[in-house]
Formats: C-alpha cells, structure tokens, sequence
C-alpha cells in the first residue's frame, strides 16, 4: 500500500498533498472568550489569513427600550451596558440629559461622580488584565486581581448599595450621598489594590513567557487606530495622549490633577502598561478628589431630635405644620445619605427633575407636589426641544450619549456611543497575520464587553 | 476652532448646501443637502483648519413622530466629528427621505463608517450608497423590518430561528 499523507488519511484517497485554507469558528460560545462574539478564521496552518466579526449575541434593544419609558427609567438599563463600570454609564447618561436642561451639578456631586468612576475604572482595568492574564495562563494574576476588585466593589456596595445594578446616577446629581467614613474605607481598599497591583507588577511586566506573548501581538499602527475612531487605553496605548477628560474636562476633573500615561507600542503589550499605569493615576485622582470634596462630614448641621416618618406624616395631617420642615426624619438605612441635608449637598438645586428631600415631601403639600409632578405618568423630566451629546470617558475609551428631547416626558431617542464597538470593528485588522494562539489574548487586550457593543 | 466658526467655514465651503445651521447647548450642528454630504464629510476631514481626522459617531434619527417636523424628511442621519489636533467637535446631520432612504457611504474617509453605518442600515433601514458590505450588524440576517423606527412597535415578537446549515 503506497505511503498516505496525512491528508489523505483524513479527506479520504486522492484529495493529494495540497494545501488550503481552513475555516475555523471561535464562539459565540466559547470558553476561552469571556464574551458572546463570533469571530469566523481563515487560517493557513497556524497564521489568521482573514477575520471576520460577527456581534449582536447580547443585543437586548438599549435605545428602543429608553424612548419607551421616562427619562429615569433609562437610568437602570444603563448599568446593563458596561457592566463591569457601570457608575460611569450612568453618570455619562445623566450628564447627557443635564446638558439638555441646562442643570449645574453642585459641586460636591461633581466630586463624587469623580471619585465612583475612577472606582469603577479600576475595577474595569483589573478585570481586564486579570482576565487577559488568565488567557495566557496566569491564573494567580486573575485571582489576585479579582481580589482587588472585591475591595472596590465593596466601595461601590457601600455607597450605593448593589454590587452590579447600582442605578446610583440621577438626572441633576447623585441617588445619596456617601456613607459616613467612606474615605478612609476607600483608603484601605487602596492600600490593597497598591499591594495587588505591585505583585502583578513583579509577575508578569518583566516576564519572559508574558512578554513572548504580549510584545508585538495584535499591533494597529496609530494612524489606523485613529481612523477607526478608537480611544481610551488602545489609543493611548498607539501613542496619541487624548482622553476625554483632559481634552474636554467635565465635572471635576479640571481640579484634579492626573496624567494620561501613553506608550509607543501598539501591541497587547503596551496596552497592558497602558492599563496599569492608568489606574495608578484613576487612584491619584480620587485620592485628590477626596482631598479637595466640598461640604465635609455627613450629618453635622442636624437640629433637633429625628422622628418617624408616620409620625411626621400624621403630624402634617393634623395642621400641625409650624416648624415641620425644619425636623429631621429617621430614614431606614436603604435611604442612608438621602436627608435633606445631604440630598441638597449632591443634587441640583432644581425642582424640574430633582426629587425633594422625604422630610419635604411628607411635611409640605408644596414638597409632596414636587414629588408627584415627577412621578406621574406625562409628567416626570421634561427638557425642552432639542439635542445634546455628552461624552465621558469610559474605561474602554470615550462613552457618548446622544439624547434627542421633543419636549415631552420621554426622551425621543437615546443613543449610546459604545466604547467598545470600534475596536470590535478593527479587530480583524489586528488578527490578521498573526497566530491562531494570539486570537484570544489580543480579544481580551481590546477588553470587549458584551452588554455596551450590542447594547 | 471655535464651533460657530466651524459652521462658518462650511457656509464658505458649501454655501447653499449647508441648509440649515443651529448650536445648541455648545454643540454646532450643521445640516448637510444629501448631494452635497459626501464632499461635506471629506472637507471636514483634509482640511487643513477643521481636520476632523475620527468619526466619533454616526447613527440616524427617526422623526416620524416628532411633534412639528410633519413636512421635513423622515430620517436624519448624524455624524458627530472630532478633530485630534484642533480638539474640537462638530455635528453634520443629513435628512432622508423614507422613499428613497440612501446616503452616500463615508466608508472611504473612516473605517469605522463601516460597522456604523451597517448598524443605521439595521435599526433604520437607511441604505449607505456604495458601502462594501452591507449586512446587518446586530440583529439576524432573517430580521424583518428594521427595530429602532418609530413605526416598529415594541411590543412585536419575532420567532427565533434555528441554526443555518
């Protein structure tokens, strides 16, 4: 029997020696992809020939559902898009709707917004790593990382009392204000991620396997970086230093010094850097932020004795209002950081979209309106006629929300500017020439999130 | 550059093309005659003054129910600018009618045109004239109708479909 080749013994007697290009199919369901996408390779032997993505597996109609409810029935569903920052999804939405209605935030609010996305930040950039590390087998920087982002969101439990779904933004400031003792928590917290972040430092920047893998992999010169509209880290990590909030400050982050670290690779490798070294500079901020916060400890110009809400309520009932407003009521601790004192320190002082204090709603006919004229159906936020877009930067890059109003209570279209789609869209360009073997780590170096791309 | 004088220098460029010009919020916007939006969007782009090198977002507006807007076309597609080296924005939009819902593709000034406009093409069912491919980008190819317009009823289910081949 003459000799086989190994083509042969698999396509069958006469399919020759020939060579062709073979198509393989990563996902939408596949293990090493933390993310439902599809990417369809033509491989000859081990090299991508040609890539092509396909999304939309986790597409749940974001901005369709936004036209159909109020203004602050979209703000849940944006936790739902980046969910691993989802602080900055809703800050980025309330922000867009703010500049329809031409609010100011106070000032202490626009610290917070700070300091919760550079908290989410870094919680996004761990995973991130974390999650590209693993890939390559660095399953002990995962779980360090991961360890480190347990600390922060226990920051972000605390403040807003959800790990994922923290719906924390409002239109015209922020849900309550933060728990007491909260910096020195977020102090601790940091101290730990420092520690993290050094022992991933030590493991894996001057690691040889690491660097084999990561160096030279998945390059998109900066030219083609830019004219595929990326930002965030992927664009810094191309060499060209924009970020939204050094280019176009928004809240507080004209007062906080920071810098935006850049590297010249272009690779996995220099994203990496990129991503480490931004949240050294996410920490410096809120550490800056908390430094300069505007209106102190919680809870200090209280007077006289607080009481029951149903008694405060029964109190209005029978006329006796004299003094009413001025007394503080014991909120249960869902509402911690919602008295009125504190409301009014973190939410604009504007009554066509914040809601009144509860001491105001259940003291005063006026305050009780206030509330209703928000709640009610065709009622609720209504900003004029018009348009606005308002960009954020995300973890992923620059996060845009383009609101649409046509004066009524609901916004007429909302469209979300996913960070992620425009790296998901140049992806091929990045697979293509390389290894089958640097598929994987050079999609999670793009740091793809599943609920913002198809949104 | 200043916005306002961004829109000036389109009305210089384009002069009649340039149908309508508003800013609103610190954000300029300029609406662009269909003929005229391709030259528009390569202007804004090699311009030496403008140089809006990214593409930052491109997505389209159904009005079909806005209140006042009765005699003006149906679908507005919007590109939002940014220029890296002047680091400014702007905003160029560009009716359509429903009957004959084509733009022509920015594909050949932004890669990035080519996902988003695929994505318009999906939700909007607004054509990009001589776009390399357009298939649609989120939803399945069986998809029937396009969800993100106003007459797309949200309540609507469509069946699943099993898998292909």
């Amino acid at each position: 029997m003459a000799q086989r080749t190994t083509r042969e013994m698999y396509l069958g007697e006469g399919s020759g020696t020939g060579s062709r290009h073979l198509q393989v199919n990563f996902g939408p369901q596949h293990p090493a992809m933390h993310g439902i996408i599809r990417i369809l390779a033509e491989l000859d032997g081990e090299t991508v020939v040609r890539g092509d993505v396909e999304i939309g597996y986790l597409h749940r109609a974001f901005e369709k559902e936004c036209e159909v409810g109020p203004y602050a029935t979209a703000i849940p569903f944006t936790d739902r898009l980046n969910y691993v920052s989802p602080l900055i999804n809703n800050f980025g939405y309330a922000s867009a709707v703010e500049k329809l209605l031409g609010i100011d935030l106070t000032e202490r609010c626009e610290y917070i917004r700070v300091i919760m996305s550079e908290i989410s930040r870094i919680c996004d950039h761990l995973t991130c790593i974390g999650a590209s590390a693993m890939e390559l087998g660095a399953v002990t920087v995962f779980l360090y990382m991961i360890k480190a982002r347990e600390f922060l969101w226990e920051l972000v439990e605390d403040v807003t009392g959800a790990r994922l779904t923290i719906s924390y933004g409002r239109v015209g400031g922020v849900k309550a204000d933060l728990p007491e003792g909260f910096a020195a928590k977020v102090q601790k917290a940091f101290k730990e991620t420092r520690e993290v972040l050094d022992e991933v430092h030590r493991l894996l920047t001057g690691n040889r396997i690491f660097i084999d893998r990561m160096v030279g992999v998945g390059v998109l010169s900066a030219e083609e970086t830019v004219a595929y509209s990326i930002t965030g880290p992927l664009l810094r990590a191309a060499g060209v230093g924009y970020d939204v909030r050094r280019a176009q400050p928004y809240w507080a982050y004209d007062r906080v010094e920071f810098e935006v670290p850049t590297q010249k690779g272009a690779d996995n490798y220099a994203r990496y850097l990129v991503r480490m070294a931004e949240m050294e500079q996410s920490m410096r901020i809120v550490e800056r932020a908390f430094a300069d916060i505007p209106g102190g400890p919680i809870n200090v110009d209280f007077e006289g004795r607080p009481i029951d809400p149903g008694a405060y309520v029964d109190r209005g009932k029978q006329g006796k209002t004299d003094g009413l407003l001025l007394i503080p009521i014991t909120l249960s601790p869902n509402l911690q950081g919602q008295n009125r004192a504190a409301l009014e320190r973190v939410n604009a002082a504007d009554k066509r979209v914040v809601l009144p204090p509860k001491e105001t709603t259940y003291g005063s006919i006026e305050g009780l309106m206030n509330h209703f004229m928000l709640l009610m159906d065709g009622y609720g936020i209504r900003p004029p006629v018009g348009e606005a877009y308002f960009p954020v930067e995300g973890a992923n890059g620059e996060l845009g929300f383009y609101v649409v109003s046509d004066g009524s209570d609901r916004p007429y279209r909302v469209r979300c500017r996913p960070p992620c789609l425009p790296p998901l869209a140049a992806l091929h360009r990045m697979l293509e020439g390389g290894m089958v073997a640097d598929v994987v780590p050079t999609f999670g170096s793009v740091n793809m999130i599943g609920g913002e791309l198809d949104r | 550059m200043d916005g306002s004088r961004i829109i000036e220098r389109l009305r210089e460029r384009f002069a009649t093309a340039i149908v309508e010009t508003g800013s609103q919020w610190r954000d300029h916007t300029a609406v662009v005659d269909r003929a005229a939006v391709r030259e528009a969007l390569e202007f804004c782009k090699t311009n030496p003054e403008l140089s809006f090198d990214m593409l930052t977002d491109l997505t389209a507006v159904d009005y079909l129910k806005f209140p006042g807007r009765e005699d003006r076309p149906r679908f507005e597609v919007v590109y939002h600018l940014y220029s890296l080296p002047h680091n400014h924005r702007v905003r160029l939009k560009v009716g359509v009618e429903e009957d004959d819902a084509v733009v022509p593709t920015a594909v050949g000034l932004w890669p990035i045109a080519n996902w988003f406009e695929r994505e318009v093409w999906d939700m909007f069912g607004i054509r990009f004239d001589g776009h390399p491919n357009l298939r649609r980008l989120l939803m399945y190819e069986e998809f029937e109708g396009h969800p993100l317009r106003k007459d797309y009823p949200i309540n609507r289910r469509q069946p699943l479909i099993g898998p292909r081949n």
